[in-house]
């Protein structure tokens, strides 16, 4: 293949890597935090595509859309939490996996109720649209924007994480809630904060997604979230770098391995699966791996 | 010495929790791990059971080394433990709890339990017998088939302990068994634990606070504050070292 | 005792259901027949799904990953080799493929082996790790289940799936299979596996500090779950005489879920109320889903709506009656009387 084809691919693959480390990232910080799966996750990005569009195809502005659609995401986050997951903070853990589950499913299916099952065109505005040419290289500017974007609002996780007292008090939780509760942090507070922020991410992602792949649907939450999920564990479950470095691994491993061997298209969403079952057999703990669990006993 | 720990250290992250300790138990004898909260004296026993690796040092039980070894296996070896916080399970009856201690003891295979072939029912009437054995040394047989957690604290405790004896260990590491028990209960437990070690045999390594338990019980003691040996010896004297009474300052319960 | 209580109640259920089974399918209607299938086959993978998500206390999402590899591998089996090569367009058929071929029985147990040996493959990686990643692993293995049936027409068909499967599965296929697997299932609860896998399930570093090994008995209850819901594939495949990548979907595995949820997590004879109940349940709001007609409001038909509130039953149940009707016990346990 040619350079032009090649860098091409590598863009894409960042692209790609990037809407999933905004996603692992919701994953990651909320499984530090309460050691849960939030099935629930992609579904958000979903209600962030979903909503941007609608604000969008109302004549809002899309940089206001795109704000609403965060706005609603966090609170379709925290609400989810404040319902459903933190009633059942003391109960078995099959329990809260379940609701997730359930939680999910009512969000795809309320979504496809509400919307219909069949791909909805996003209409992003032209700034995001524009194809710049460079070289021989044609590339949609978004491939620029979303990388830098997502490395923008990892800078400023990182920087809420280490140097807010929020953030610290998140990393503490993610070692030991009773701990954090005696001494006197609201850790249900704390939470909700994990919640925005994860969900605020993955609305960003959403839109990033439906401005790439112009087409949204009730159910692009679900392979995209599986995805996020084992880039997450990819790169270290509970560690936010991680997830990212497992995003863009991921995402690059998707595009480039299908550039060079297009034989291989069909299989192109298994890598994700193939990347999860590799590291539990392997690196349990992932690229960034740290231990959550040296407090059972 | 049917369990010998050598220059085991414990580190998690900068903390040391155990400090270069070093300690044998007799066979026959019961020996008590002492010291404050934090001490280390549970991290003791994970490292024992093989949950925890340590960062430095060894155990030996009957003379093999047993670091490295998986939890089931060190059991299976002839290692039983109970918990601080009497780990039952919730969702069985008294008896089902006993019987998991039987478990590896049930030779029997799977597709024998599905089939319902012979060997199958004689084995679990096996089992079943010697668990009513063990609850009846008890006293709490009368309460087989309750739900586990239908138990007063106490009966619970008992329970945990027979589940682990179920095991048929040589060696029981007992996690503050009197925690929780009023006088009448710990008396009744003490005397329960001589019993069983005579009976069945055991060599007997446990955690306690209560030192009037300790004092009835155990042969030796080892003292631990903040990972460290501190004093090793008898109970009588131990309650009477400067450095094990600066330690606790003040803090036996019964002395 | 050797011969409980327990037993006789059981004898007589298991008695009424063999005479009802030779009833209905000589004398009830075939649409009642064909529900009466269904019921049956929801019962042989709800029965499955709650050993290891219920017993053994592993949260999974396995069903329908393994429902479509015991469809697929029953249906190969039965189709003739010459319908095979005139039903496979994309591609001509591999060589295996077309010596494949048996009677019903060997294939369903086909089925349930290959189903339960992928089982094992999964649990290798699963289960030597400490976490959740059983439920996430499962959920992704259906999608690869899809993808593979997809992308190798060889031996799948690809996307046009598999057509005139011979017919063989009848009530009384259905539903003696659906009395063994519930004989099976009480038979490992009752026994040294089940008490183990329930202490798996309670607190997993007890039974460890016990002695029992909780990677094989997770195993073990993921390779039952996975064998059950093989043969449930290829009954299911046999019934429906055609089967497809896009039918094996989680919203199979969610249906599942609701029931044994509903019945009672970790009680096979709830998982049999709740098959039954959330089966009738879904016909009966099958109008959520057409046009409706409230108070004169005409509300066009949103196909998506029964899910909707079949999810926030689940929540529901999940929040306020999580221990769902029998809890974990069975019907014979419920009537156990304590004597203080």
């Amino acid at each position: 293949m040619d350079f032009s084809t090649f860098m091409q691919q590598m863009v894409n693959g960042v692209s790609l890597g990037s809407m999933y480390a905004l996603i692992a990232i919701g994953y990651t910080m909320v499984y530090g935090v309460l050691r849960l799966i939030n099935f629930a996750h992609g579904d958000i990005m979903m209600v962030g595509a979903f909503m941007a569009y609608v604000a969008h195809a109302a004549g809002v502005p899309f940089g206001i859309s795109v704000l609403i659609a965060i706005l609603v995401a966090i609170i379709v986050g925290v609400l989810t939490d404040k319902i459903a997951y933190k009633p059942l903070r003391d109960a078995p853990k099959i329990s809260l996996l379940i609701t997730a589950i359930g939680i999910s499913f009512f969000l795809e299916n309320l979504f496809n109720v509400l919307f219909g099952g069949v791909p909805r065109a996003f209409s992003a505005p032209n700034y995001l649209t524009k194809i710049l040419h460079i070289g021989n290289v044609y590339m949609p500017v978004t491939v620029f924007i979303i990388p830098l974007v997502t490395l923008a609002l990892l800078a400023v996780i990182l920087w809420i994480l280490y140097r807010t007292k929020y953030g610290m008090a998140i990393r503490a939780l993610a070692f030991d809630i009773p701990t954090v509760k005696l001494m006197g942090i609201n850790a249900d507070f704390i939470i909700s904060i994990v919640f925005a922020l994860g969900s605020a991410l993955a609305a960003v992602g959403g839109v990033f997604y439906a401005v790439s792949y112009p087409s949204i649907d009730p159910l692009m939450g679900v392979i995209v979230g599986l995805k996020a999920f084992a880039a997450a564990v990819l790169g270290g479950i509970g560690s936010v770098a991680g997830a990212v470095v497992g995003g863009f691994i991921l995402g690059f491993t998707e595009i480039v391995v299908v550039a060079f061997m297009p034989s291989l298209g069909g299989y192109k969403d298994a890598f994700a699966f193939i990347f999860l079952i590799l590291v539990l057999l392997f690196k349990p703990t992932g690229i960034m791996g740290q231990d959550l669990d040296r407090s059972r006993f | 010495m049917i369990l010998e720990v050598k220059n085991v250290t414990m580190k998690f992250g900068g903390v040391t929790a155990i400090d270069n300790l070093s300690f044998g138990v007799k066979s026959g004898e019961i020996f008590g791990l002492i010291g404050p909260n934090g001490a280390g004296k549970t991290t003791i026993f994970n490292i024992i059971t093989g949950n925890y690796k340590q960062t430095a040092g060894e155990v030996f039980f009957m003379h093999e080394l047993i670091s490295g070894i998986k939890p089931n296996i060190i059991v299976q070896k002839g290692i039983a433990r109970t918990f601080q916080n009497i780990r039952l399970f919730k969702s069985m009856t008294v008896l089902d709890n006993v019987l998991i201690g039987f478990h590896n003891d049930a030779n029997y295979t799977f597709f024998e339990s599905i089939l319902r072939l012979p060997r199958y029912f004689s084995t679990e009437k096996r089992i079943k017998e010697a668990a009513m054995q063990i609850l009846e040394r008890f006293g709490i047989a009368r309460f087989a088939d309750y739900p586990a957690t239908a138990l007063s604290y106490g009966n619970q405790r008992k329970v945990e302990i027979a589940r682990a004896l179920a095991t048929e260990p040589k060696l029981l590491l007992l996690d503050e068994p009197a925690a929780g028990m009023n006088p009448i209960e710990t008396e009744d437990l003490s005397n329960i634990i001589k019993n069983i070690k005579e009976e069945y045999g055991l060599s007997i390594l446990l955690i306690e606070h209560d030192m009037k338990f300790v004092n009835n019980m155990c042969d030796r003691v080892l003292v631990l504050d903040y990972g460290e040996e501190i004093f090793k010896g008898k109970p009588s004297d131990a309650i009477v070292d400067k450095r094990v009474i600066a330690a606790y300052l003040g803090d036996f319960t019964h002395a | 005792m050797l011969i409980e209580k327990r037993h006789f109640l059981q004898l007589f259920f298991l008695l009424v259901t063999i005479w009802f089974i030779w009833y209905a399918q000589n004398h009830l209607d075939p649409y009642t027949v064909s529900i009466l299938n269904n019921i049956a086959i929801f019962a042989i993978l709800a029965l499955s799904y709650n050993l290891i998500n219920g017993i053994a206390g592993q949260f999974s999402l396995e069903p329908n990953g393994f429902v479509a590899i015991g469809a697929y591998v029953t249906a190969l089996f039965l189709i003739p080799g010459s319908t095979k090569l005139d039903m496979f367009a994309l591609e001509d058929p591999a060589p295996v493929i077309m010596a494949m071929h048996s009677t019903f029985l060997p294939a369903l147990i086909m089925s349930g082996v290959v189903a339960a040996i992928i089982a094992f493959i999964l649990s290798v990686p699963v289960f030597r790790v400490r976490g959740d990643y059983l439920a996430i692993v499962t959920l992704g293995f259906g999608f690869i289940i899809r993808i593979f049936a997809m992308n190798n027409p060889k031996y799948t068909n690809g996307a046009m799936g598999l057509n005139d499967i011979p017919s063989v599965a009848n009530l009384y296929w259905c539903g003696f299979i659906a009395v063994i697997t519930f004989i099976v299932m009480i038979n490992i609860i009752y026994s040294k596996f089940g008490r183990a896998m329930k202490a798996v399930r309670d607190d997993e570093d007890a039974a460890t500090a016990m002695g029992v090994n909780t990677f094989w008995m997770k195993t073990y209850a993921f390779m039952t779950s996975a064998f059950f819901e093989g043969i449930g594939g290829g009954l299911m495949a046999s019934l429906l005489t055609t089967i497809s990548p896009d039918q094996f979907t989680f919203l199979l595995t969610f249906q599942l879920l609701i029931i044994i949820v509903l019945g009672g997590l970790g009680s096979m004879s709830g998982a049999i109320l709740g098959t039954i109940l959330v089966m009738g349940g879904s016909e009966w709001l099958r109008f959520l889903d057409q046009d409706m007609d409230i108070f004169g409001y005409h509300t066009g038909a949103h196909p998506g709506l029964r899910m909707v509130v079949f999810s926030i039953l689940l929540i529901i149940l999940m929040l306020f009656a999580r221990k769902g009707l029998f809890g974990n016990k069975e019907l014979t346990e419920i009537f156990k009387r304590v004597k203080k």
